[in-house]
C-alpha cells in the first residue's frame, strides 16, 4: 500500500512538471496582444512610453505589454527571444540592425517604410536602420552626443569664448587646471564599454577621421584617427582629463559634471535636463550645451545614438506591431513628448511647442550638431569589432600601447572580421 | 527461492519507479543541453559567419586553444580562483576558530557573520562597485582618512588592481560559507582529546597543528572543491563590477563565453569556451576527489 502511494505521488510530481511546461499562451482571437521591449534609461521615460502606449490601445484596441530593461540587458533579451517572438516589438541600438538582419532575427520592413514620409526624417536616423539597401527598423529615439561646458568655471578663469576646436578646448582646460579652478577639467565615459567607442567616434570625427570608407571597408588606422586617440591619451597624461574616466559610463560623467568636478563633458541630450535639476545637481544654470569641437579638418562631429524599433522574426502579429511602431514614432506623439527626447522629424524643429518643451538651447545646439553626425560602422561584425576596440583603446589610454600600434591592430581585426 | 527473486524484482521495479522522475529531469536539463552544446561546437553556429550551418569538426576548438585570448583568460580565471579560494579558506578557518571559543556575544557574532553570504551576488557586486568608486567611494574615504593614500584612487579603473578588488568583494561575500563549514566541523571535535593533549604538555599551537588541522582537513577539502568549481564559473560579479575591463584585466573564461554568445553571436565559439571551462573544472574535481579518498584511506 505504501509503495502504491509513493508511486502515485511520483506520478503526480511528473505530471505537475509536465503541466508547468504547457502554461497557456493562447490569446483571445478577438483582441491582439503585443509584447514590446524598451529601455529604462535616457530618452523617453517609462511614464512617457506607458502614456503613449495607453493612448494607442485606446485608439486601436490593441493591448501592448511593456517591458523595460537596462540598456545593458537589451541585447541579450532580444537575442534569446527573437526567434520565438517572445517580444513583437523591440527597441535596439542603432549599431545592431546590420547584425540582427544578417542573423535573420528581425523582419525586413523596406516596403512598409516606403509608405512613410522619410524625407522629413533625419538621414542619419534612417541610415542606422538600413543594411545592404534594405530597412530593418523604424527610427524612434533620436539622440546624438553634445559637449557640455560649465560656463561659470570658464568665466572664473577669464575665458569668455566657448572652445570651437579641440586645440582651444585643450588650452582652456590647461588654464582651468593651472588656476586651480577644477582639478580635472574634462571627463569622459571611457570605461571598457560601448560608450568609449561613442566618445572616440565624436573625437576622431572632429579630427576628420572615419572608421570605414563609403564601401564599408575599414579605415581604422588613418592618420586622423591616430591623431585623435593620441590627443585623448595626451590629455589624460597631462591631467586634463579625469583619470577615473577609465571606469566611467554616461551616468558617472553626468554626476561628475553635476557635482561641479568637471568643466567639459561629452554626453547625450539627457544630461541637459539632469544638470539643471536642482535635486541632483550643484551646477544648475552654469552648464551650457553646444556642438562638440572639431579641428581645421572638420568643424564638429558627433555620434549617432539613435535607437530604432524593430519587429522580431518570430512575431505572430507583424502588422499590428508595425501599427504600434508608427503610432509611437508619429509626428504628433513625438511632438507631445519632446521634453525628454528630440523628435526625428525635421519639420517639428520649428514648432514652438517642441522648442519650448525641449528647451531653446538644446534645439539650437541640435540643429548645428545634426549636420555633423557620424554613424559607427553599420556592419554585421560591429559588436565584435567594438569589443576589440574598447580593449585596444583602453590599452593606449593606460599607457600600455601606442595609438598607432593599437589602431593598426584594430584595422587588422576589422579586416579579419570582414573576411569571415 | 522464487519468492525471494520475486520480492527482489518487485523492489527493483519500485526503485526504478522512484528514481525515474529524477532521471528524466537530469536528462532533460543537464544531459540534453550538454549534448546540444557539443553539437554547437562541431557545427558552425556563428550566426554572422559565411559558413553558418556547415560542419566544422574540431576547428573551433583549435581556433580557441591556439588564440592568445584563451591563454590570458585562463590565466586570469586561475588567478581569481586560486587567490580568492585561498583567502576564503584561510580567513574562514581563522574566523571559525575564533567563533568556536566561548566568550560573551559569540552567539550574536555567529549570526552576524552569515549576513554577507545571505546577500545576493547582484547586490554584493553593486555594493562593492560603489564602495570602490573612484570619486565618492567609501574605500577611498577610509584610506584617505587613515593617511594611506594622498588622493582618491581609481581602484576598478587600474588594470593591476581591478582583479584584486573583485577578489576582495567576492571573498567578503563567500568567506562566511567557509566559516560555517569549519565551525560545524570544530563543534564535532571531541574535547577529551584536547584535554589529554593538554595534560601531555602540548601547547596551543601544537594542539592546533596535530589535532585541529588534521581533523579539519576533509572539511577544508570540501570547501576548496566547492569554491574552485564555483569560482571557475563566476560571471555575475565580473559583469556587475567591471565588465571585463579595464583593458581586459578582469576578462575570465566565463565572461568571454558570454561575450562570444551574446555580443558577437558566435555561439559555436562560446560553446567551445563553455566546454573547455567545464572540462577544466571536471579535471580539477577529479584530482580533489582522488586526494580526498587517499586522505581518507591514510587517515
Amino acid at each position: 500500500m505504501k509503495k502504491l502511494l509513493s508511486i502515485l505521488l511520483v506520478l503526480v510530481l511528473v505530471f505537475s512538471f509536465a503541466a508547468c511546461g504547457s502554461t497557456s499562451t493562447e490569446t483571445d482571437s478577438d483582441s491582439v496582444e503585443l509584447n514590446a521591449l524598451f529601455m529604462k534609461q535616457a530618452g523617453y521615460s517609462e511614464e512617457d512610453v506607458t502614456a503613449m502606449t495607453e493612448a494607442f490601445t485606446e485608439e486601436t484596441g490593441i493591448k501592448v505589454n511593456l517591458n523595460f530593461v537596462a540598456y545593458e540587458e537589451l541585447e541579450a533579451k532580444i537575442l534569446t527571444s527573437a526567434e520565438t517572438g517572445g517580444y513583437d516589438v523591440i527597441l535596439g541600438d542603432c549599431i545592431w540592425p546590420a547584425q540582427f538582419a544578417k542573423a535573420g532575427l528581425v523582419l525586413d520592413v523596406t516596403d512598409r517604410v516606403k509608405e512613410l514620409d522619410t524625407d522629413d526624417i533625419f538621414e542619419g536616423a534612417m541610415q542606422s536602420c538600413s543594411y545592404e539597401g534594405k530597412y530593418y527598423g523604424l527610427p524612434w529615439l533620436n539622440d546624438v552626443k553634445y559637449m557640455f561646458v560649465n560656463k561659470a568655471m570658464l568665466e572664473k578663469a577669464g575665458i569668455t569664448e566657448l572652445p570651437a576646436t579641440w586645440d582651444e578646448l585643450r588650452a582652456d582646460a590647461k588654464i582651468l587646471k593651472d588656476k586651480g579652478i577644477v582639478e580635472y577639467p574634462m571627463v569622459g565615459c571611457w570605461s571598457q564599454a560601448e560608450c568609449l567607442i561613442c566618445d572616440y567616434t565624436c573625437i576622431a570625427g572632429g579630427f576628420g577621421g572615419d572608421f570605414v570608407d563609403a564601401d564599408n571597408n575599414p579605415t581604422m588606422n588613418s592618420p586622423e584617427n591616430i591623431a585623435a586617440l593620441q590627443m585623448m591619451s595626451d590629455m589624460l597624461n597631462e591631467g586634463l582629463v579625469n583619470p577615473k574616466s577609465l571606469e566611467m559610463i554616461e551616468d558617472d560623467v553626468l554626476s561628475t559634471f553635476a557635482a561641479g568636478n568637471a568643466a567639459f563633458a561629452i554626453n547625450w541630450t539627457y544630461q541637459y535636463n539632469s544638470m539643471n535639476d536642482e535635486a541632483a545637481s550643484s551646477v544648475v544654470g552654469d552648464g551650457v550645451i553646444m556642438p562638440i569641437p572639431g579641428t581645421d579638418k572638420a568643424k564638429s562631429a558627433t555620434v549617432n545614438g539613435g535607437m530604432p524599433l524593430m519587429i522580431t522574426k518570430g512575431s505572430a502579429h507583424p502588422d499590428e506591431a508595425w501599427q504600434y511602431m508608427t503610432y509611437i514614432s508619429s509626428k504628433e506623439v513625438q511632438a507631445k513628448y519632446s521634453a525628454n527626447a528630440l523628435p526625428m522629424w525635421k519639420s517639428l524643429y520649428t514648432e514652438d511647442s517642441v522648442i519650448e518643451a525641449a528647451g531653446k538651447e538644446v534645439v539650437e545646439a541640435s540643429l548645428v550638431q545634426y549636420d555633423y553626425i557620424k554613424n559607427r560602422p553599420m556592419v554585421p561584425y560591429y559588436n565584435e569589432l567594438s569589443t576589440f576596440m574598447q580593449t585596444a583603446i583602453q590599452k593606449v589610454l593606460l599607457g600600455q600601447d601606442t595609438a598607432e600600434a593599437a589602431l593598426n591592430a584594430i584595422q587588422d581585426k576589422a579586416l579579419e572580421l570582414a573576411a569571415k | 527461492m522464487t519468492k525471494n527473486v520475486k520480492r527482489l524484482k518487485s523492489e527493483q521495479t519500485y526503485a526504478y519507479a522512484l528514481i525515474s522522475p529524477s532521471v528524466v529531469i537530469v536528462l532533460g536539463i543537464i544531459i540534453a543541453p550538454m549534448l546540444a552544446t557539443l553539437v554547437y561546437t562541431m557545427l558552425n553556429n556563428n550566426m554572422l559567419s559565411g559558413h553558418y550551418g556547415e560542419f566544422s569538426g574540431l576547428s573551433f576548438f583549435k581556433e580557441v586553444l591556439t588564440s592568445h585570448e584563451f591563454g590570458s583568460d585562463l590565466f586570469r580565471t586561475l588567478y581569481f580562483t586560486i587567490v580568492s579560494t585561498f583567502i576564503e579558506t584561510g580567513l574562514g578557518l581563522a574566523i571559525a576558530l575564533l567563533l568556536n571559543e566561548k566568550f560573551p556575544g559569540v552567539g550574536i557574532l555567529r549570526c552576524i557573520i552569515i549576513i554577507p553570504w545571505a546577500i545576493p551576488t547582484v547586490v554584493n557586486g553593486s555594493l562593492w562597485k560603489l564602495i570602490f568608486n573612484g570619486q565618492y567611494g567609501v574605500f577611498n574615504a577610509l584610506l584617505l582618512n587613515a593617511g594611506l593614500i594622498n588622493q582618491y584612487e581609481s581602484w576598478l579603473g587600474d588594470p593591476k588592481l581591478a582583479m584584486l578588488m573583485i577578489i576582495i568583494a567576492d571573498s567578503w561575500k563567500m568567506t562566511p560559507l567557509a566559516v560555517i563549514f569549519f565551525l560545524a566541523a570544530l563543534q564535532g571535535i571531541n574535547a577529551d582529546t584536547y584535554e589529554a593533549a593538554r595534560v601531555d604538555g602540548a601547547g596551543p599551537f601544537r594542539r592546533f597543528y596535530y589535532l585541529t588541522l588534521p581533523y579539519l582537513a576533509p572539511t577544508a577539502m570540501i570547501i576548496i572543491v566547492m569554491r574552485t568549481v564555483e569560482k571557475f564559473k563566476a560571471f555575475d560579479i565580473f559583469y556587475l563590477m567591471t565588465r571585463g575591463g579595464p583593458a581586459n584585466a578582469t576578462k575570465t573564461l566565463m565572461y568571454s563565453t558570454y561575450l562570444e554568445a551574446f555580443t558577437n553571436l558566435n555561439y559555436s565559439t562560446a560553446a567551445v569556451y563553455a566546454y573547455l571551462t567545464a572540462l577544466i573544472v571536471a579535471v580539477l574535481t577529479l584530482i580533489y576527489v582522488r586526494m580526498m579518498k587517499r586522505g581518507e584511506l591514510n587517515g
